[in-house]
């Protein structure tokens, strides 16, 4: 048996609000597997974008553990969990978030840039990761001469470059077409299939039956936990 | 984060706005510029004030003679006999004293074939040309000896020259002064103005025995009006005044509790004022130029806060991929201090070229140095850094979830 890639126990956010105390997250227990290919779903206010931004490491906890690799994150500081962000965590975002002024290229090297790689291996492994996803081609263009599946295919590059454990994709096809996203979640799998741990947050019900195992959330718990059995896409 | 790529980011960051970027780099330009142009213009006023004092001599003061009343007329001051020329012996003979000249100075009339010019007369002694000094544009200047033989020859100022010899070449004629013939052996180099207007140039010296005798008479035998003292220098001035002060009631056998019979005048002081005067004016023109440079700054501080809000999804995908707090904080700052030192440059240039202007056009006098060029510089680095640093801090604190969502 591996050793989770993601284990939280008792997981719980809570924010203050006007109103008081707001729980966000009530205690979740949930262990993710390397290789892995989980969706998270549910409805808005029902805890999810809260556990993801844990997940992703752009927040703390306020009560529970995080195992993140077999570390517990859930006390480490500012500057430890930049680091996990950009060495172990890729992030995919609904609305792709490549900086406009950039070039493709400049754009999915960047998070090399922070992990203080040279100008040669920075343009090296930038190039490598846009000629695998077929956009080799659009290395020096700007973000805006591409079409949307085309930016979140560079998105996807950018959070492949620093050769994460894992990826965090938070409704990556939530502005695509069907057939766009059909293509998005094709590449998903193909990198599932590769060994990378894939966690997909969406409220579509046929995106989320490209993942194996289906998580839904309401109101701060996990109400349900399934493997789907589908067959890889 | 390495600085490299952050400097490239950061000329992107300055280009993708470039309007505002050089509104912004204006005021910084106008600072400087402004800085540079006032510290010309005041060093060159103070290097101006510092001339003329030069060619007053430096580390001078005088010691006249006292009072005199005859009859219930008071004389003023140099009138009495009260000084001769053994006293400014004694005076030599002093530690810190480098030249010492017995003077007597008056106005007299000079005739030189049907020319005539009034004009200061100085009797003095050639320590005097030292003290001041005093250079010889063409022939020479007197000796001691013409001292000892009251020879009956003169030392002559440039525009005197004019006056009384036109073209001619003045060395060798013979003038005369109170109907006593002299020759010409020198003609002094030039000396303009003085502080207080005076041309330093109207003027004839003489040797001091000789104005005693045949120009100016003297009812007492040795005594003279007025002792020129060059100290060795500024700091020592007033202890070498002290010393001489001592020494005079020494040899004047005078009492304790009773007055001096001479006064002593600190020439330098007056000019040192004047000195300080420019100086206070050009540290005044700094102060308030660098005002503006305050003002280009807040100008900085402005936009940056404008950017970073405008920016704060961009910083937020810069934190979710990895950028930590300082990577973030330096980012911001080192575009701050980039447009601050652009703006710096561009103003350098701008004030170099405007005081250089200034001095072409209005002919006055500026001194560009390169410590104010370094003193501007090092401003703008601090204004820099100082007022894109709340910017930055604020970029570098954001919340990453918050500056995702943002928009």
């Amino acid at each position: 048996m591996t050793e989770p890639v993601i284990r939280v126990t008792s997981l719980g956010k809570s924010y203050e609000t006007a109103a008081g105390l707001f729980p966000a997250l009530k205690g979740v227990d949930l262990e993710i597997r390397p290789g892995e290919f989980i969706a998270i779903m549910g409805p808005s206010g029902s805890g999810k974008s809260t556990f993801m931004n844990l997940l992703g490491c752009l927040d703390t906890p306020s009560s529970g553990d995080y195992f993140l690799d077999g570390t517990n994150v859930a006390h480490l500081d500012k500057n430890a969990l930049a680091r996990l962000r950009n060495r172990t965590l890729g992030f995919v975002f609904q609305g792709f978030n490549l900086l406009p002024r950039m070039s493709l290229q400049d754009n999915v090297a960047l998070p090399l840039v922070y992990a203080g790689f040279s100008k040669e291996a920075r343009r090296a492994a930038a190039r490598e990761v846009l000629e695998k996803l077929g956009l080799g081609q659009y290395a020096d263009s700007l973000p805006s001469r591409i079409s949307g599946g085309q930016q979140q295919r560079v998105a996807i590059a950018r959070a492949l470059v620093n050769k994460p454990r894992l990826i965090l994709a938070d409704e990556p096809t939530g502005n695509l077409d069907s057939h766009t996203s059909e293509e998005i979640m094709a590449l998903f799998g193909e990198l599932n299939r590769e060994g990378i741990t894939i966690v997909l947050v969406t409220h579509e019900q046929d995106i989320a039956a490209h993942a194996r195992r289906q998580v839904r959330f309401l109101d701060g718990h996990i109400v349900s936990d399934q493997l789907s059995g589908a067959p890889p896409a | 984060m390495m600085l490299k790529p952050m400097l490239g980011e950061a000329w992107m960051a300055m280009g993708a706005n470039r309007l505002r970027t050089a509104l912004t780099m204006l005021g910084m330009v106008i600072g400087v510029g402004a800085v540079v142009i006032m510290m010309a213009i005041g060093q060159g006023a103070q290097y101006a004030v510092q001339q003329t004092i030069s060619t007053m001599g430096s580390n001078l003061f005088i010691v006249l003679a006292g009072s005199f009343t005859a009859a219930g007329v008071r004389s003023g001051s140099a009138g009495g006999p009260t000084l001769n020329v053994a006293d400014g012996e004694a005076i030599a003979e002093l530690d810190g004293v480098v030249h010492v000249a017995p003077t007597h100075q008056g106005q007299r009339q000079l005739v030189y074939g049907s020319q005539n010019w009034s004009t200061r007369v100085i009797g003095t002694t050639p320590s005097y040309l030292d003290a001041r000094a005093w250079t010889i544009a063409s022939g020479a200047a007197f000796g001691d000896s013409d001292v000892r033989s009251a020879t009956r020859v003169a030392l002559i100022g440039k525009t005197t020259a004019q006056n009384l010899f036109g073209d001619e070449d003045p060395v060798g004629k013979t003038m005369r002064i109170q109907q006593n013939p002299f020759t010409v052996i020198g003609v002094l180099g030039s000396k303009g103005q003085s502080l207080d207007g005076n041309d330093q140039d109207d003027t004839v010296i003489i040797p001091l025995s000789t104005a005693q005798r045949k120009v100016f008479g003297t009812p007492f035998l040795g005594s003279v009006r007025m002792i020129m003292v060059q100290a060795e220098s500024a700091d020592t001035m007033q202890r070498t005044m002290d010393n001489v002060e001592s020494l005079l009631r020494q040899r004047h056998r005078l009492r304790e509790g009773t007055p001096n019979d001479f006064f002593m005048r600190n020439l330098s002081a007056a000019a040192e004022s004047e000195a300080e005067t420019t100086r206070t004016m050009s540290i005044l023109l700094g102060a308030i130029a660098s005002i503006s440079l305050l003002v280009g700054g807040i100008g900085i501080m402005n936009i940056m806060l404008v950017s970073v809000t405008e920016r704060t999804r961009e910083i937020g995908i810069r934190m979710a991929i990895g950028a930590r707090q300082k990577d973030i904080l330096t980012q911001f700052l080192l575009e701050a201090v980039m447009i601050s030192f652009a703006g710096c440059l561009l103003g350098l240039v701008l004030g170099l070229g405007i005081a250089l202007a200034i001095n072409a056009i209005t002919g006055m006098v500026v001194v560009i140095s390169g410590s104010a060029a370094l003193v501007a510089f090092a401003v703008a680095a601090t204004v820099g850094i100082f007022f894109g640093w709340y910017p930055a801090r604020k970029a570098a604190q954001l919340d990453p979830i918050e500056a995702l969502r943002y928009q």
